[in-house]
């Protein structure tokens, strides 16, 4: 039996979830109080350092707090878990693994980098390279609603348990949107392996940022006889991006849609009952889907660990087409700065949108998002298919056909509107 | 009781795209953030703000010369130009005191002060900064103008004791007090 294979695996393991994620994690929750306080004129955690001054010296080294996440972590550790005696013990101890693992699972698809030759042995930096990468996240991800549920169901008090059906509901609700958004791109890229999604976009272009591809970049070559459907299908991908990634706050609990732990109406949300280490898990677990999401929507959209420009082939690799053997460092580089961007972009929004009533994140779930991802495949699929079919059919069979479906859409929309106006008055 | 009804506003197909009053929002923050991470936060100037936001950071920066003429910090007991302690022990504040933190035991002038006879000093004049309020009642009702309330309210000590606030302390902390009504003044 070849051991190699194993072992590399192995190391990817602990090396993306110890080395990668858990700091990430750690950090963003550090960010997330930083930048907070800087948008409130604040200043936020920055004391936490190393205490010199216990070992006699002048001053203690605060590095801007950095160490906070320590501190944090070892609060966590060292606090009482109290289990209170109302709970159904079993499921109250299983809820916080049952969120937190599912988001370090789905890790394993995310390719962090192309490859990196280390040894003679070609590593890619990806854990688990499948061929159902997107899908594979949606069915994981989703699972993470049990932990909540459960966490609410068993700490048998009203409040925890509002929060965790609020938090079912909500799943159900935005993970239509999320798989039927995600529809277009994955008929623009025609595979659903995440390594090859991000080659496709490092030479054909990023989805959102069509600047360059396979014929030259905005500045050189053929580009611009040959950039006009990537232009065009900016409409349905711009409104894949904003569908999917409205979704992905809301399947992580994010602000806008952070209605399972809403402080105000709920005193603590689905985790009110839980103190220390298990209350740190659903934390982490939070994080870690925030971290996951902001990941994925950089592969989809934004070209995973791509420099762009045409860069890549120009830079990093040799002659037949193969990455040099540090490629994939720089490529991981790339990745993680992406990534950090996106979940600063999260942090940014969750202190601006205000929390949504509950009436209007269902409506917003079941009566926009679901429709416009629904329509929008079909403006996708004209797009696509127009070059087929030829002008003729498009104008006159594929316009109206898709105008009708948008009357019919807003038909439906305003009939609910005008329903609940009706309640109202 | 007039009832007014008031009409929801009607949106504009602009604002009912709700993505741009979002993306407006985030320039707002965003503004904020930079503003404030350049020290130019609204307000930081007044507040005298460490440069980040309009916060102060404490043990490094201190509010203390911004602090009004009526702030309420620890009380402590003066002396007037002359060197007397005005104190007279009338036990005023002692009874007035809400949380009950001064205790005073009356005592004597010394037999060759002048004013022996005359007036009294306390023997012993213990101020309980743990139980201390900072209401400033001591200072209202001294008929002596002996006890004011100082500028400090940085109190603090290890151990219960340390926190008990005596006669020297106080006078330690009060100091010297002029332009008082001087009743021990001859000349006057």
């Amino acid at each position: 039996m070849d051991w190699v294979p194993l072992i590399i695996t192995g190391i990817k393991v602990f090396f993306f979830t110890f080395v990668v994620i858990l700091p990430l994690i750690a950090y963003s929750t550090y960010a997330e109080r930083r930048v907070c306080a800087i948008m409130q004129d604040r200043v936020g955690p920055n004391r936490v350092g190393i205490p010199l001054t216990l070992l006699g010296f002048k001053k203690d080294l605060s590095f801007f707090g950095l160490l906070q996440p320590l501190a944090d972590g070892l609060k966590g550790l060292f606090k009482q878990d109290l289990t209170p005696g109302h709970v159904r013990k079993s499921f109250y101890w299983m809820a916080p693994a049952l969120t937190a693992i599912p988001a370090f699972i789905t890790v394993c698809v995310i390719p962090f980098g192309s490859n990196v030759n280390l040894f003679g042995h070609d590593v890619k930096l990806v854990i688990a390279d499948i061929g159902a990468g997107p899908l594979f996240v949606f069915a994981i991800a989703s699972l993470s609603v049990f932990g909540i549920t459960i966490a609410g169901w068993s700490s048998n008090s009203k409040y925890s348990f509002f929060g965790g059906v609020r938090s079912c509901a909500q799943m159900i609700s935005y993970e239509i949107a999320l798989g039927l958004s995600i529809i277009p791109v994955l008929m623009v890229f025609g595979k659903l392996n995440l390594t090859d999604i991000v080659t496709h976009q490092s030479e054909k272009g990023w989805l959102l940022l069509p600047l360059w591809n396979e014929h030259g970049s905005v500045f050189s070559g053929d580009y611009w006889a040959h950039c006009g459907p990537q232009w065009l299908l900016l409409l349905p991908l711009g409104i894949s991006f904003i569908v999917f990634t409205t979704s992905i706050f809301a399947e992580t609990n994010r602000m806008p849609f952070d209605l399972p732990e809403c402080e105000t109406e709920l005193v603590g949300g689905y985790h009110t009952e839980y103190s220390s280490m298990k209350f740190a898990l659903f934390f982490m677990g939070e994080y870690a889907a925030m971290i996951v999401g902001s990941a994925v929507i950089v592969t989809i959209f934004f070209g995973g660990w791509s420099l762009g420009f045409g860069l890549d082939s120009a830079l990093l690799q040799t002659g037949e087409g193969d990455w040099k053997w540090f490629a994939g460092f720089i490529h991981l580089g790339v990745f993680l700065a992406k990534t950090i961007g996106f979940i600063i972009f999260f942090i940014w929004v969750r202190w601006t949108v205000p929390r949504l009533r509950y009436d209007q994140l269902m409506k917003l779930g079941w009566v926009v998002f679901f429709e416009l991802a629904l329509f929008n495949i079909f403006i996708a699929a004209l797009i696509i298919a127009a070059p087929h079919i030829g002008t003729l059919l498009t104008m006159f069979v594929g316009v109206p056909i898709l105008l009708a479906l948008a009357a019919i859409m807003y038909f439906i929309t305003k009939s609910v509107e005008s329903k609940r106006k009706v309640n109202i008055t | 009781m007039a009832v007014i009804k008031l009409k929801r506003p009607k949106l504009s197909w602009y604002e009912h795209l709700y993505l741009p009053s979002i993306i407006k929002g985030l320039l707002i923050t965003f503004k904020h953030a930079v503003i404030s991470v350049f020290g130019k936060a609204t307000g930081s100037k007044e507040l005298a703000s460490s440069g980040l936001g309009v916060t102060m950071q404490y043990p490094e920066q201190k509010w203390d010369e911004h602090l009004p003429e009526y702030y309420r910090g620890v009380p402590a007991l003066v002396t007037d130009e002359q060197g007397h302690e005005r104190c007279v022990s009338c036990q005023l504040c002692e009874f007035i005191c809400p949380p009950k933190a001064i205790t005073i035991a009356p005592g004597e002038l010394k037999s060759d002060d002048e004013w022996a006879k005359v007036e009294k000093a306390p023997k012993a004049f213990d101020i309980d900064m743990i139980r201390c309020i900072y209401c400033g009642m001591c200072e209202e009702v001294c008929p002596e103008q002996a006890i004011f309330l100082r500028q400090d309210y940085a109190m603090t000590g290890t151990t219960r004791a340390e926190m008990v606030n005596d006669k020297d302390r106080l006078y330690q902390i009060g100091g010297v007090r002029e332009g008082l009504i001087n009743k021990w003044n001859e000349v006057k």
